[in-house]
């Protein structure tokens, strides 16, 4: 019987080590060619990269010179849906943190907000050009594609925010409450200020995958080749998602060096954000106060 | 005494002010629902006036002639979830479970941000890879026609579910209470047999949803399938379209809105399109919000 028990376990114990290494492979499997992909990227796209490559103007037809204007289309494209999506999505969590009633209501926003998050990314763009570009009469735009990637972005900065804020403990509201500062007070000057890192992440979070986004601004604000930077909202722009595109699969006999280059930027880019939330987090980790 | 009652006042208005924007902040996002519903339809429903209904779930796509069947785009959207899902449910979910359950703390730490890292590519950049390696890599050693097939999209449309399902799954996974696992391993049970008995049925619905919301974002991807699918509005009959060339839904609109004519039947057609795809993408997170939902309910009466 004894004997029984221990082979069994045994038995199990092998189970369990072979499991282990099965899984553990496969996560690897899963992960590994993550790194590859950035090693294969750095190793090609680095050749490409000069000073002329990222600061001056496409030149024939976009097979030599830079990508600048992409840079700068992204960068106006990136403050533009911060300027929209970063107010409001941050005033929409605080009220569903700290002032909405659990009712049918609130439930709805809920379910709206979920509904955004799943819409796809197209669709955002169907939704931008019949509202902004011909509705409003933004044209294709500046304008009108930081408004469409704003909505976009809304989801996901209003569910970290409301995250961040559920997380600041209950007796700071108390006590500032019951040392005689009014609700708003209380929410600007205890609870926001302890928020700020999880606030921070989801901004940066949103506003990277606005950034690499292209479906939404195909119709309401992408120009396929502009020799020049844009001047006001008003005006279309270069993007470099919507370039890499357009250079892998649009242009033949594109030079591939450029393509690598390119991509190699855009990867810098989403690194860059990656690295930051990454600081913020451990940062806020080492300093929070309860 | 005057001046405080009068800086009350103030701080009362100003108060009221910053709570009624509040407010309206909260409720845009059902606004802005209604509003993307509104102009779908508003551009989308004309298409039932235009085309007779029959003609639309017909089965062939070629619209400079005419021909506006839409169940090829339908299929192919399809077709290529359900290849996504094949290669990211298994791998998300069990690489959830070694993060979650076995991995050390160092190699979570490298894990999860490797993860986030895949998140955050844009799909541009996948696309780009797929046309460059998956592709050509799957058509020599599949000996295939081309490489821009169902397959490949597939494929490259598993890397965007990954990172979602990881995430949500993981989550779930470290929401099951510590004394769960404690009182299995108590038992006697191994670490294995604990995991599979014991903590990932106690995270079956935050798993689910999971999955739910990964395959939510495959049906939405354009710039990736549009990239490497090769947009043949082809009708998938069998297994073997997995090896051919397709077109989904996203990739059609994307790829011909741009040069429609404005208010005619085909620009009408592919607003429809949105339509269908917008039911379908509301359809999955109506169902992994739900399944979200009895979670939470299952966790307050335990706590109670």
């Amino acid at each position: 019987m004894q004997q029984l028990k221990e082979d069994n376990l045994k038995k199990q114990l092998r189970i369990e080590k072979i499991g282990f290494t099965v899984l553990t492979i496969l996560a690897i499997a899963t992960v590994l060619p993550i790194i590859a992909v950035v090693i294969y990227i750095v190793y090609l796209g680095a050749p490409a990269i000069s000073w002329d490559f990222i600061f001056s103007m496409p030149r024939d037809g976009m097979k030599s010179g830079g990508i600048w204007p992409a840079i700068v289309g992204t960068f106006y494209l990136t403050i533009g849906t911060a300027i929209f999506s970063v107010p409001l999505g941050i005033a929409a969590a605080i009220y569903l943190s700290e002032y909405a009633p659990n009712n049918k209501l609130t439930q709805t926003i809920r379910l709206a907000i979920i509904n955004l998050a799943g819409i796809p990314s197209v669709v955002y763009g169907l939704f931008g050009l019949g509202l902004f570009v011909v509705f409003l009469n933004f044209g294709t735009s500046i304008l009108s594609a930081s408004l469409t990637l704003a909505i976009m972005t809304l989801p996901v900065i209003i569910s970290t925010t409301e995250e961040a804020i559920r997380a600041v403990p209950q007796s700071f509201r108390v006590v500032s409450i019951s040392l005689g500062a009014t609700k708003w007070q209380t929410i600007r000057r205890v609870v926001l200020p302890q928020a700020i890192p999880g606030i921070l992440t989801g901004v940066v979070l949103g506003l990277e995958r606005a950034a690499g986004e292209t479906a939404p601004i195909l119709f309401t604000g992408a120009a396929f080749f502009l020799p020049r930077l844009p001047n006001s909202p008003l005006d279309a722009t270069m993007a470099l998602p919507y370039h890499l595109f357009v250079i892998s699969t649009q242009v033949p006999g594109m030079p591939i060096q450029i393509q690598y280059g390119t991509v190699l930027v855009l990867l810098v880019f989403v690194l860059l954000m990656n690295i930051i939330v990454t600081i913020i987090r451990s940062r806020a980790r080492a300093k929070r106060q309860w | 005494m005057k001046n405080t009652n009068m800086n009350k006042n103030t701080l009362k208005i100003g108060e009221q002010l910053v709570t009624r924007s509040i407010q309206f902040s909260g409720y845009s996002s059902i606004l802005f629902v209604l509003m993307i519903l509104f102009f779908l339809l508003y551009e989308g429903i004309p298409t039932i006036f235009e085309i007779p209904l029959k003609e639309i779930f017909s089965t062939r796509w070629y619209p400079i002639e005419n021909y506006y069947g839409i169940l090829p785009l339908i299929l192919g959207s399809l077709v290529v979830t359900l290849g996504a899902s094949l290669v990211a449910v298994p791998f998300g979910i069990l690489t959830a479970v070694y993060i979650a359950e076995i991995a050390p703390k160092w190699v979570k730490e490298i894990m999860k941000p490797l993860v986030e890292l895949l998140a955050g590519l844009p799909s541009v950049v996948l696309g780009f890879l797929g046309i460059l390696i998956v592709s050509p890599f799957l058509r020599d050693k599949l000996h295939l026609p081309t490489g821009l097939t169902a397959l490949t999209g597939s494929i490259l449309l598993g890397g965007i579910a990954i990172p979602t399902i990881v995430s949500i799954a993981e989550d779930a996974l470290n929401n099951v209470p510590n004394s769960y696992r404690l009182g299995a391993l108590a038992l006697g049970l191994t670490r294995w047999q604990t995991i599979w008995g014991v903590t990932v049925p106690a995270a079956k619905s935050g798993i689910l949803m999971a999955v739910m919301l990964g395959v939510g974002r495959t049906i939405g991807e354009t710039m990736t399938v549009m990239m490497v699918t090769g947009n043949a509005p082809l009708l998938p009959g069998s297994l073997n379209a997995l090896f051919m060339p397709i077109r989904t839904m996203t990739a059609t609109i994307a790829s011909e809105m741009g040069e429609v004519a404005s208010g005619s039947p085909h620009y009408h057609i592919l607003f429809f399109i949105a339509v269908v795809l917008f039911l379908f993408t509301l359809l999955v997170n109506l169902i992994a919000s739900n399944i979200g939902s009895k979670r939470i309910k299952r966790v307050e009466k335990m706590l109670s």
